[in-house]
């Protein structure tokens, strides 16, 4: 349990987790093990600003 | 649909504002969305070409073996600078164009009728995993599409846009 919820996410997995984070909630675990590798990385703290971007962007097709 | 087609053209050609632009455009995906979902429920469309849009795979070129970027996202400044601009929303739906088709049926469904992903899944028949699949893919394709054809290319910002 301790190891699992220390186990360094790489970017591969950030990525996948903060784009999963748009269509569902995470779980607590998840929740934590991304917000360490934010805090340690600059190119996904990038890239979840553009995936909140990408979502503003589209939103203005909607009616 | 042919006469809304030939209406929405017609708007087209008199358009003055980006708000009749986004009218337009939301009305030409929609009815692409309702297309599909009608094709597929005479012929499963969808399933036929599922398996390689959501394959993940052991080789993912966006990502080194270790996991790491390939290319890091690069830094992208004040975004919501360039939603104001028409052209914009044109790269945009350039970008969007290229997505594969399932994918972009599959996003646009999330994104802009705002559906929840358990309604996706059953109108689309496909499991909430292929869903996130899709949905990862065609937001990396995206951002990507976006970063090359607007954000890192200077054409675009001449003049400080």
């Amino acid at each position: 349990m301790f190891r699992r919820l220390t186990h360094m996410l790489s970017c591969k997995e950030a990525s996948r987790l903060l784009s999963q984070a748009q269509d569902r909630p995470l779980a607590l675990g998840e929740r934590v093990k991304l917000r360490l590798h934010l805090v340690a990385c600059t190119a996904c703290t990038r890239f979840a600003r553009q995936l909140a971007f990408v979502r503003t962007a589209l939103s203005r097709y909607r009616t | 649909m042919q006469e809304t087609l030939v209406a929405a053209l017609r708007a087209r050609e008199g358009f003055s504002e980006r708000s009749s632009v986004r009218t337009w455009l939301t009305g030409i995906l929609k009815h692409k969305i309702v297309d599909a979902i009608r094709q597929r429920q005479r012929q499963p469309v969808f399933m036929a070409t599922l398996d390689g849009e959501t394959d993940l795979g052991e080789f993912d070129p966006l990502f080194k073996d270790n996991g790491a970027w390939e290319a890091p996202p690069a830094e992208w400044g004040d975004p919501e600078n360039a939603l104001s601009r028409q052209e914009f929303m044109g790269v945009m739906e350039l970008c969007l164009e290229r997505l594969p088709p399932n994918t972009a049926r599959a996003f646009m469904m999330r994104e802009v009728m705002e559906l929840e992903t358990a309604e996706i899944c059953k109108e689309l028949a496909i499991t909430a995993n292929n869903l996130w699949v899709i949905l990862y893919r065609a937001r990396m394709a995206l951002r990507q599409c976006l970063e090359q054809n607007w954000f890192m290319d200077p054409s675009r910002h001449r003049g400080g846009g």
